[in-house]
């Protein structure tokens, strides 16, 4: 057998989290670079994964532990690969954890426990990207959701809504989503089970059998999947959670949050619902555009009319999540490609901005727009890394954002045209919003009483050194990221288009 | 064999001011003087290639037909083989490109010299020559791409650098302010742009500029026209906020926040000649769509002359060196709507110069009066200041149109083929807008240079740094006409769509223009150089007060806009978030407290009392047994002991 | 002649079960409590092997089963008067409408 490089990558931050448990709450530094190391490791593995991964054959690759039984009468193995669309999303959940790590480097309350739980909600994560078992993706997600409450309701900032309002409400949130998903999933499994004649779990397994199920079984199950993957990826209206959500919680949650857990949600949907269910997705597409284009446009205003720079990036990401569930609409290769894209860029940026933002408001005190200004003069690596997300979240071409967006509207303008447009024109609100929050907050007249204020050095680097880089390097060099998505979504799209078989659309 | 090498990379051209970029950055930022030699070295390096590469065009009568095009992938979807979507980048090379990139590089350098001795001093030296060096990249890049997604790349790079020079003053409200609604107005228009090249690649299946004339040329046979109509307009938008035209020009002026030179190279000789360029790029399109060509020429001449009268009433010098600039484009874009390639690109070649050397000019001024800006507080800087006075006196003789100066052949051009082509209202209105460019230009020259002495100011000539490449563009308003006198027209040979058109030199045209000049300046002389005391001026802005005071606010567009963007935009902002938060979040916490209360009401069952709890549970059983005794299945077979 | 069938066994077992029933509920005093409880026990033991006998003399299911209720009723015992025990002291009553602390 091959080295089991996903099961490492997954233990890498379990096992530094469980080194962790047993290093005294005194030594600070000690805690937090085990942390590092972990997470080190697992990003490391995790871009050599990315790099290795042979995209000519493309298709489940570093397969372990299919022939592994966990619960044998349910089918459940513990089956660990990835493809095409799993990989840049687990490499994304290591470039942010990691970051996440130095972001959170200045956290002296109780810091044993928060390293403790933020690894273990990073692998949580991890363990739904790379799992191809559907009981193991449910498993991984539960596994994130109580690490998340945690954190928030303890470390987390109260403003406009208290802290345990905000964790409450996230949680809450994410376990209706999961309840209603594991109805779906459960009946699912019932379905195709009595089809195939032998339980299975595995993705690849249940898809096979669920191409025999009725039209009318499809819909109602992807109804369930929809809103449980829709309320997690903060799908229009299901997306009140996340603004205040982002703003309780501390700034390494929400990167994370923003960042990666959001994606579960759209990665969900790719993977599993429009996989399993193409028949249910292809019924449901008029409305996912709708409510994708409402989402795009609505949350866009919201966003200006914020002036708290949390609550700004909060209702920015619902308004890109948007586009992805706009781009998973239109059903075709340019659109899925686009989302799962969209999704990795968004990571990146939302994550530069929550850790630039979290480290502004460790230094000021403040996240009040009204209260800042000038910032620029006293704090100029902060400022760019700020404008570095802010720009790639307007869409800025030769930053990582532009292509993935630019395809999405190809995709969804070919498709829905006119509905498209008004998605379309959110690059317009979005620009105004983005450069308000960075100009009010940067630049004019700095004021004195942020004078003292030290710029970010050493280890506050790595989150703008590692994001930034990304950001860049997937602007200048798109195929990068695209080819690896193209060769998971091509075979993804093939087979659903053979279930349709309907010509037209697709 | 330099030529060769030149025309194979020519990607080069791009590529040396981007290294510079990020060697600033990254490396030499502590070392100032390092790292505006190093913006200026490899500008300069760029100007070489692309001058070599231009000479290996313009030798070679082929490329004028058919490009030299070389491109690589860039990012590709769907199955190998037969992607659904493939973007290329890639150089393009003729005539036309070939110009331009010569125009951007050399202007480029001399900006950048002219910036070492400008900014000498300033905070944030080595940022802004790093920012300059990454216009430069993206201005080369946009002028080479063979693609047209490669293009609006570029188009939005040009557009972030100009809100980062912008605002490169960031202390400044006002700095900040100009650089995100310059950023903000391209960005309504890109969005116009955007979806343009979206339909253009939906409809088209590509991007690539060769492929899309040749295919868009045959488009005709199998589909109706509207489609294509609506493609060429809404890429239009693009070129309406990137080159200032009205209604979306407001960005223009308010850009004068950035330091000089940056209002030099973008604002007057490069970056806003992008739309231009763009709509000459895309000529294939236009050229097909009769509707959209008259578009370009009314919005064209429309600008040219709104913008003129604008100018008329500005204080400011650089404001009055902006509206000029939004009123040249105008020109350039009547031309292009015309159908004259050829005239308009001609103009923006000699516009660079004289433009550029004329911001360069009021740049030397603003330096020696310690930024003060107001025209009448000027006066007589032609002693003290000679150089700066000679070379902006030449700029102005330029613009204004007298002959042999550069302005006047590429105007008269554009005079021409709007008079050759039948549209007369077009041609009244170019006409007088020549005439008031004449009048305002003159206006600023005579009072900044000439006239009484302000005794407040204390000017001092400039550094060599500012003075040569003031004494170089001099040299190129007066002489980079000379390529195109209708005696030798070496520019139409070269730089045409379609086909080259040799029109005979139109002499009443010609005449009429240079009377419009001389009439102009001549207003100019006796109202404000003459006239000592400004009587007449004054006397008009009295007898004419709510004419000048429209004037004097730019016909009110910006309080326009921003009621708009207040009152509506703002407001429907507030609209959405309080929706979100009392009818959204509304029901979400409506739903919790419905748990919450029906919890309440549930807890009187709660007595504490296990004997209450066995009671009612007994009860339960009992209600279950009767009814299985009574209602149940009667085909519930009873399993006692696992035996039926 | 009256034979003892298996009626009359799940007769007396419904009889015991119904008394101790009605001892848990009424009594006020925990170890009474703690007395019928047991009782109700028993009457399901009477059932269990009753329903052996009679219905599978084969297999000694019931009879085994009612050893278990037998062995956890006496450990269950134990557990509850320890308790009992427990609560006197902190409270100085063994009169269970004094014990509501399980109350909202």
């Amino acid at each position: 057998m091959d080295f089991p490089i996903l099961l490492t990558i997954l233990l890498a931050p379990l096992v530094a989290s469980l080194i962790i448990m047993f290093i005294p709450k005194d030594e600070n530094i000690l805690i937090k670079s085990i942390a590092a190391v972990g997470m080190f490791v697992a990003l490391a593995l995790s871009l050599y994964a990315y790099f290795a991964y042979n995209k000519d054959i493309g298709g489940l690759q570093f397969v372990f532990g299919h022939e592994l039984p966990w619960i044998k009468d349910l089918g459940v193995t513990f089956f660990l690969a990835v493809d095409g669309i799993s990989l840049p999303m687990l490499l994304l959940t290591n470039l942010i954890g990691f970051s996440a790590i130095f972001a959170s480097w200045n956290v002296n309350n109780r810091p044993k426990e928060f390293f403790v739980l933020l690894l273990m909600l990073i692998a949580g994560v991890m363990g739904t990207f790379i799992a191809h078992d559907l009981f193991i993706f449910l498993l991984f997600y539960e596994v994130v959701v109580i690490p998340i409450y945690v954190l928030v309701i303890i470390w987390g900032s109260s403003k406009r809504v208290t802290k345990e309002y905000a964790g409450m409400k996230l949680t809450m949130y994410l376990l209706i989503g999961s309840g209603f998903l594991l109805v779906g999933v459960i009946a699912l499994f019932v379905k195709t089970a009595a089809i195939a004649g032998h339980p299975d779990m595995s993705f690849t397994g249940m898809a096979m059998a669920a191409q025999q199920l009725g039209e009318f079984d499809q819909i109602w199950l992807f109804a369930l999947m929809l809103f449980g993957f829709g309320s997690l990826i903060s799908m229009w209206p299901f997306h009140s959670w996340s603004p205040d959500g982002y703003a309780g919680a501390p700034t390494a949650v929400s990167m994370i949050h923003a960042g990666v857990l959001k994606k579960i949600g759209g990665y969900g949907l790719i993977k599993i619902a429009v996989y399993m269910l193409p028949l249910g997705a292809s019924f449901f597409a008029p409305y996912m555009a709708v409510l994708g284009v409402i989402g795009v446009a609505y949350a866009a205003m919201g966003a200006m009319a914020q002036k708290d720079l949390k609550y700004v990036v909060g209702y920015s990401s619902v308004s890109h999540m948007g586009y992805v569930i706009l781009a998973v609409a239109c059903l075709n290769v340019i659109g899925i490609n686009g989302a799962v894209a969209n999704m990795f860029a968004h990571g990146v940026m939302a994550a530069l901005f929550f850790s630039m933002i979290g480290f502004i408001y460790e230094k000021t005190h403040t996240r009040w727009i009204p209260d800042m200004g000038g910032l620029a003069r006293q704090t100029p690596r902060l400022a760019v890394g700020f404008m570095l997300a802010a720009m790639a979240s307007l869409g800025l071409p030769g930053l990582v954002s532009f292509i993935p967006e630019f395809t999405i509207f190809i995709a969804s303008f070919e498709v829905y045209g006119g509905v498209a447009v008004i998605g379309i024109a959110g690059i317009i609100i979005t620009a105004l919003y983005v450069l308000r929050a960075g100009a009010n907050t940067l630049f004019g007249p700095p004021r004195p009483e942020y004078d003292h204020l030290e710029d970010i050095k050493g280890p506050e680097m790595v989150p703008l050194v590692v994001l930034g880089t990304v950001l860049v390097v997937g602007g200048c060099l798109p195929s990068l990221l695209f080819d690896m998505i193209n060769s998971g979504v091509v075979p993804l799209h093939a087979a659903i288009s053979d279930a349709l078989q309907l010509g037209g659309k697709f | 064999m330099y030529v060769e090498f030149a025309l194979q990379h020519a990607w080069l051209v791009p590529l040396l001011p981007a290294l510079a970029f990020v060697a600033i950055v990254f490396l030499t930022r502590p070392w100032k003087m390092l790292s505006a030699i190093l913006a200026v070295g490899s500008m300069a390096l760029s100007c070489v290639i692309a001058t070599l590469a231009a000479y290996g065009i313009f030798t070679n009568p082929e490329y004028a037909e058919k490009p030299l095009v070389y491109a690589t992938r860039w990012f590709s979807l769907g199955m190998p083989g037969m992607p659904a979507l493939q973007i290329d980048v890639g150089v393009q090379l003729d005539p036309v490109s070939a110009m331009m990139m010569v125009m951007v590089s050399f202007i480029s350098t001399f900006i950048f010299l002219y910036s070492i001795g400008y900014m000498d001093g300033e905070d944030g030296f080595s940022v802004f020559f790093s920012y300059l060096s990454l216009f430069g990249a993206s201005m080369l890049l946009l002028v080479i791409s063979s693609n047209l997604l490669q293009m609006f790349v570029a188009w939005e790079l040009v557009g972030l650098c100009s809100y980062l020079l912008i605002g490169f003053y960031t202390h400044k409200i006002s700095a900040r302010e100009a650089a995100k609604k310059a950023f903000v107005t391209c960005r309504v228009a890109d969005f116009g742009l955007l979806l343009g090249i979206l339909s253009l690649q939906i409809v088209f299946g590509t991007l690539n500029l060769t492929e899309l004339s040749e295919r868009i040329a045959h488009f005709e046979e199998f589909t109706t026209f509207g489609i294509l109509t609506m493609i060429a307009v809404l890429v239009f938008i693009g070129p309406i906020g990137k080159s200032g035209q009205f209604p979306l020009h407001v960005w223009l002026p308010d850009a004068m926040e950035g330091p000089t030179p940056v209002s030099a190279l973008i604002h007057a000789a490069t970056m806003v000649v992008a739309g231009v360029y763009l709509v000459g790029r895309t000529m294939f399109l236009f050229h097909e769509v009769e509707s959209a060509m008259q578009l370009v020429a009314v919005t064209g001449a429309f600008t040219a002359l709104f913008a003129a009268t604008c100018a008329l009433t500005q204080r400011e010098i650089k404001k009055i060196l902006a509206y000029s600039t939004v009123s040249q484009l105008g020109y350039m874009m009547l031309a292009l709507g015309v159908g004259s390639l050829t005239a308009s690109m001609f103009h923006m070649w000699t516009h660079a110069f004289f433009k550029a050397l004329m911001f360069l000019g009021a740049g030397s001024v603003l330096v020696a009066l310690h930024h003060k800006a107001d025209v009448w507080e000027m006066g007589g800087l032609v002693k003290k200041m000679p150089i700066t006075a000679w070379t902006f006196v030449i700029g102005g003789l330029a613009i204004a149109g007298i002959p042999p100066f550069a302005g006047f052949w590429s105007k008269d051009e554009i005079l021409a083929a709007t008079f050759a082509e039948g549209h007369y209202v077009l041609f009244a209105m170019a006409a007088f807008t020549a005439f008031l460019t004449a009048f305002y230009m003159w206006r600023m020259i005579f009072l900044a240079f000439f006239g009484k002495e302000n005794p407040d100011n204390h000017p001092k000539e400039s550094p060599w740094t500012m003075t040569v490449p003031l004494l170089v563009l001099a040299i190129g308003a007066i002489g980079a006409g000379w390529l195109g006198t209708p005696w030798g027209n070496v520019w139409a040979e070269w730089i045409y769509f379609g086909h080259p058109h040799h029109a005979d030199p139109n002499f009443i045209v010609m005449g009429l223009s240079v009377v419009l000049a001389v009439a102009g300046i001549g207003l100019a002389y006796s109202m404000y150089l003459k006239d000592t005391e400004k009587v007449k001026a004054k006397a008009m802005a009295e007898q004419y007060s709510t004419a000048y005071r429209v004037l004097v606010n730019k016909y009110y567009i910006d309080e326009l806009y921003l009621w708009f963007n207040h009152a509506l935009v703002d407001g429907a902002a507030k609209i959405f978030y309080l929706f979100d938060i009392y009818i959204v979040d509304g029901i979400v916490n409506g739903i919790g407290a419905f748990a919450k209360v029906s919890g309440e009401g549930m807890r009187v069952f709660q007595t504490g009392r296990l004997q209450n709890y066995v009671l009612i549970f007994f009860i339960g059983v009992l209600v279950v047994a009767v009814l299985m005794a009574f209602v149940g299945p009667s085909n519930a077979v009873p399993v006692i002991g696992g035996v039926k | 002649m009256l034979t003892i069938s298996l009626t009359h066994y799940v007769i007396l077992s419904a009889l015991l079960f119904s008394i101790g029933l009605f001892g848990v509920i009424t009594k006020r005093n925990a170890v009474a409590v703690l007395i019928c409880i047991e009782i109700m026990l028993n009457a399901v033991n009477i059932n269990l092997v009753a329903f052996s006998k009679y219905i599978t003399p084969i297999d000694f299911t019931g009879q085994i089963f009612s050893l278990f209720v037998i062995t956890v009723a006496a450990a269950e015992v134990g557990i509850g008067l320890a308790i009992i025990i427990a609560i006197y002291r902190n409270k100085l009553s063994v009169n269970l409408d004094d014990f509501d602390l399980l109350k909202w």
